[in-house]
């Protein structure tokens, strides 16, 4: 079907995405590159060569380390509660019930607030230890206020961020869910398969390739998780709630060192190219079929 | 689809009419914090387009954090977004002696330049040039608690010590009433904490650097301040004070779950103000002391500044001649009471009989004078600026040291390993910098 | 008997559910109850609050203090502008690589989302350069430009899976009975890839709305859409919770009602190719 003609009017269509792409990737990039060899604070006129300084002085901060673990943790952390909660839920769902569009709508809802909202939100209005509700709740029933930001920021912020996520990934795993072969679950009952033994068997293989989307698409979004971080911890206390992209804005837009600034930006470019590389690898084999 | 489509593109063409019906007139961007004084300002613009028919002020509000990254971003790369631009007494001599303010020495006469309080005045200018306009000014003192303070049976001296301040903490503290003896900042940042702390730092005899840019965090009037302000903070500070700033305070001294505040002058109009359920119960003093010969309180003022390169030049300086004359002081009087006049910035006001009734003014005016960001700590330093260093990278590490000390406030680290990291975070900065050699 | 057991199950399930989903969406519930009421009403004990009387008072003061129509505005200008643009880019991309895939198809594909994890963070200072150069900050057009380039590897991802999934035996079976490309297109594909464009475009719209760092970075006033909105609202003093809840409802609902009204649109397109 595919002649030499429709190829090259396939590459015609293709061209304009991809130039812009690369154009989109390349410029920036190589602007950071050239930056992240100079001596360049804003504040302070002109700039001068800094060979590799600026990636050194990035790369021994202890804040660094400290800001690659927090990174991981939180998008691990967000995943397993997303997943796992989102199977739950999926499963629920998918039951019969009353008034389930209303349930559904209720479910879906956190997905469309925006992550400044949604920060603000929980800080404010949940999580202060003396207006919270749940410092108002503690109250009554007579217990001393928990300090969630300040004695568990990053659990508190891998909270809100899955709170935010969760309608995503309920709302895939459902659809899947949904189009589970009804006829291939009767036959197994029939057979006297128990409930776990078909859910074991028959939905979860079903679910693989929901599952690795899942991860796939939030892994994007959370690796470069940010505003959650500025309004409800700046980081904090100490590096505790610092990930790598928290970090390089503190250090171009807190400190203004442009330099420093870029040579971090490219350090979490190529780190999050690692974790893109492993991370196709097994969504391209998981998608093939 | 097509409906949404057909409004989308009536709104645009609807957006683009309105911009040219104002293209005659010229509009100047003022970009400012979210502070009540300037949320206040707002509010009185008829006045100004009452006197200015031609000009139009388009208002960008952000929070102060965003606020100072936006506006530096802008100015250190000459974006020209901005024409009237909201800063401090720490950005302005760096940024006037970089070229990037306009100088505003030949604002009209009735601007009256010298009327502007010296210590605030002198912070503003470089080399004869004033370049920004103090919009209001301030420093830091005790806010407490009357009514508190007489139920302990004591009495706020005028110029207490870190002692006092200690007693009378321990004293009004009743947490089952979630009542705290002592709110103070503990939020990280250089404008949060790291005011608070260097300024009280100060008055134990602490300084930033000595006067070869060594960091002095590994000595022991650094050990002292921190450990005290822990010690006060854990027993009888509210719960939740590692995120707690200006804001977040000001919140729990309005709701009377504060004994004492020690915070910006400027807060006490807030605190006897109509949001505040204690307003009638309020009493100040000056930032407490060690008997070292100097006291912990900061010298501040937000002030406006035209970014050199702007086009708009002559409607900014009819804006900010407006905003910070003494007749702005008049119409906010009259429209708003003495109170919530900005205060801080002119000699005029603190001379008017009317203003003197304000319960704090003549404290504000004291504590004022009273800071010398010249000389700001016991022994000489090399630097300038009382609760901050003035030079560019301070702000980046000092922002980093914050989350050091905001991580002992919150227990996750101890004061000893809060100081030795920040030593070591400063020492490198100013390697990379080229202070230390 | 059965028919009882299923009612019981039902009933226990729906609970179980309503309970759920309640707590899901209590926090923007809580938001939307706070924002009736006045300050210092809103910092009391959550039943002293809903006992206490409703007030519009936190809206006017939003509404005199910030310019809710023209952010409103620019949000829509924004993520509608944006989405169109993307697709217009995509459409013809997407088709390609699923009609005439070739070896290099996949890697391309991989190639295009990896350019998405690149942190916004590390090309402020380029991009403002650039946007200061081309005379576009604060313009709407400009930030068009980046939110489409920001969301398109995610707009032809989500169309590939969409338009692979339409079977080629069609389109061969439309050629036989000797239709025109044109008609090709218009009767018979159309029909079949508008689900897939139209979830496309409402994830989209949602990801644009909520985009919150260029938004906020390249703009000033006019091109300012709500999430600058809010910025002014974050951390204001004193009293602030009625006034944020009321902001922060004001941000959140239009996209929220638009999310309701097209939820069944939105969740056929959210399976990304992964359902057969």
């Amino acid at each position: 079907m595919a002649t030499a003609h429709s190829r090259t009017a396939a590459r015609l269509m293709v061209s304009p995405a991809v130039i812009l792409l690369f154009l989109w990737m390349i410029v920036p990039l190589g602007m950071t590159i050239y930056f992240s060899f100079l001596r360049y604070n804003l504040l302070t006129p002109g700039t001068s060569f800094a060979g590799f300084d600026n990636y050194y002085y990035f790369l021994t901060q202890a804040a660094f380390w400290d800001a690659l673990r927090n990174t991981i943790t939180l998008v691990v952390g967000v995943l397993l509660i997303t997943v796992f909660g989102g199977i739950g839920l999926a499963l629920l769902l998918d039951q019969p019930m009353w008034g389930q569009g209303i349930v559904r709508v209720m479910v879906i809802a956190p997905f469309f607030v925006m992550p400044t909202v949604s920060a603000l939100v929980w800080k404010n209005m949940f999580m202060n230890p003396v207006n919270g509700m749940f410092a108002h709740i503690a109250k009554g029933l007579g217990l001393q206020p928990y300090d969630f930001l300040s004695q568990a920021p990053l659990a508190s912020i891998i909270l809100i961020v899955a709170w935010s996520w969760l309608p995503f990934s309920t709302l895939i795993l459902l659809t899947a869910l949904q189009s589970l072969d009804r006829e291939q679950q009767e036959a197994a009952e029939m057979d006297g398969a128990s409930p776990l033994a078909r859910f074991w068997y028959l939905t979860i293989p079903h679910l693989t390739r929901s599952i690795t989307v899942v991860i796939l698409i939030q892994t994007i979004f959370l690796l470069s998780v940010f505003a959650e971080i500025l309004v409800t911890t700046n980081g904090g206390p100490g590096t505790a709630s610092t990930n790598l992209p928290y970090l390089v804005y503190a250090q171009s837009l807190l400190s203004f060192d442009v330099g420093g600034g870029s040579a971090g930006g490219i350090i979490a470019v190529i780190l999050a190219n690692i974790v893109a590389f492993f991370l196709m690898r097994m969504i391209g084999k998981n998608l093939e079929a | 689809m097509k409906m949404t489509l057909r409004a989308l593109l009536g709104a645009t063409a609807l957006l683009t009419l309105t911009g040219m019906a104002s293209a005659e007139t010229t509009t100047i961007t003022v970009a400012t914090v979210n502070n009540g004084d300037m949320v206040r300002m707002q509010g009185l613009m008829d006045d100004f387009y009452a006197k200015n028919p031609d000009i139009k002020v388009e208002w960008v509000t952000l929070e102060e954090n965003v606020l100072r990254q936006k506006v530096t971003t802008d100015i250190a790369t000459k974006g020209g977004q901005f024409d009237v631009l909201t800063i401090g007494t720490y950005e302005v001599p760096i940024w006037g002696k970089a070229g990037w303010l306009v100088s505003l020495n030949d604002l009209p006469a009735d601007y009256d330049a010298a009327d502007l309080l010296p210590a605030i005045a002198g912070g503003l200018t470089v080399d004869g040039n004033l370049y920004a306009s103090p919009f209001y000014g301030e420093s830091s003192m005790v806010m407490y608690r009357k009514d508190l303070m007489d139920a302990a049976g004591l009495t706020m001296p005028e110029a207490p010590t870190w002692a006092d301040i200690k007693t009378a903490a321990e004293k009004m503290t009743d947490k089952s009433k979630e009542q705290y003896g002592i709110c103070l900042r503990g939020k990280a940042g250089w404008g949060e904490n790291m005011a608070f702390l260097t300024a009280m730092s100060n008055s134990f005899g602490a300084k930033w650097f000595d006067e070869n840019w060594n960091p002095q965090f590994d000595q022991q009037p650094w050990k002292d301040t921190l450990n005290f302000y822990l010690d006060l903070m854990n027993n009888y500070g509210p719960p939740g004070a590692s995120n707690n700033g200006f804001n977040e305070n000001l919140a729990l001294f309005q709701q009377g779950h504060c004994g004492m505040w020690i915070d910006a002058t400027v807060a006490a109009s807030f605190v006897t103000g109509k949001d505040s359920t204690v307003a009638d119960k309020v009493g100040f003093a000056l930032a407490p002391d060690n008997g070292l010969g100097k006291r912990g309180n900061w010298l501040w003022a937000w002030s406006l500044a035209i970014p050199a390169g702007s086009a708009k030049v002559d409607a900014a300086k009819a804006f900010i001649n407006w905003a910070t004359n003494k007749d702005y002081a008049a119409l906010v009087a009259s429209k708003e009471g003495w109170a919530n006049v900005p205060p801080g910035t002119r000699s005029s006001l603190y001379a008017n009989p009317e203003y003197a009734k304000v319960p704090f003014a003549k404290m504000t005016l004291d504590s004022i004078n009273a800071a010398d960001p010249t000389h700001p700590t016991v022994d000489p330093v090399p630097y300038t600026g009382v609760q901050f260093v003035a030079i560019p990278e301070f702000q980046g590490f000092a922002t980093a040291v914050g989350q050091q000390f905001s991580a002992a406030l919150a227990g996750t680290t101890s004061a000893d390993d809060a100081l030795a990291a920040s030593q070591e975070l400063v020492k490198t900065e100013m390697t990379k910098a080229g202070y230390i050699k | 008997m059965a028919r009882k057991t299923t009612q019981t199950r039902k009933a226990v399930v729906t609970a179980l559910a309503w309970a759920i989903g309640f707590l899901i969406f209590f926090p923007i519930l809580w938001t939307i109850l706070m924002s009736f009421k006045s300050e210092g009403d809103a910092i009391k004990a959550p039943l002293d609050m809903l006992a206490a009387p409703w007030s519009l008072e936190s809206y006017g003061e939003v509404q005199t203090r910030s310019n809710y129509a023209l952010h409103f505005w620019n949000s829509v200008i924004l993520s509608f502008g944006s989405t169109l643009l993307a697709l217009v880019i995509a459409i013809p991309a997407a088709w390609a690589m699923a009609f005439v895939p070739g070896k290099r198809t996949k890697d391309l594909l991989m190639w295009m989302l990896s350019t998405k994890m690149m942190p916004a963070v590390g090309v402020l200072v380029p991009m403002y350069l650039m946007f200061r150069d081309l005379g576009l900050l604060d313009s709407r057009s400009g930030l068009v430009v980046v939110l489409t380039l920001i969301n398109l590897p995610i707009v032809i991802w989500m169309l590939y899976t969409y338009f692979k999934e339409i079977p080629g035996e069609i389109l061969e079976a439309a050629r036989m009975d000797g239709a025109s490309l044109r008609s090709e297109i218009l009767y018979v594909l159309t029909p079949m890839a508008i689900p897939g464009i139209a979830s496309t475009m409402l994830l989209n719209i949602i990801l644009a709305w909520n985009e919150a760092f260029w938004t906020l970075q390249l703009t000033t006033s006019d091109a300012a859409p709500l999430t600058q909105f809010i910025a002014s609202y974050s951390s204001p003093e004193g009293l602030f919770y009625a006034k944020l809840s009321a902001a922060s409802t004001m941000a959140i609902a239009p996209i929220l009602i638009l999310g309701w009204f097209s939820q069944k649109q939105l969740v056929r397109g959210l399976t990304f190719g992964a359902v057969k």
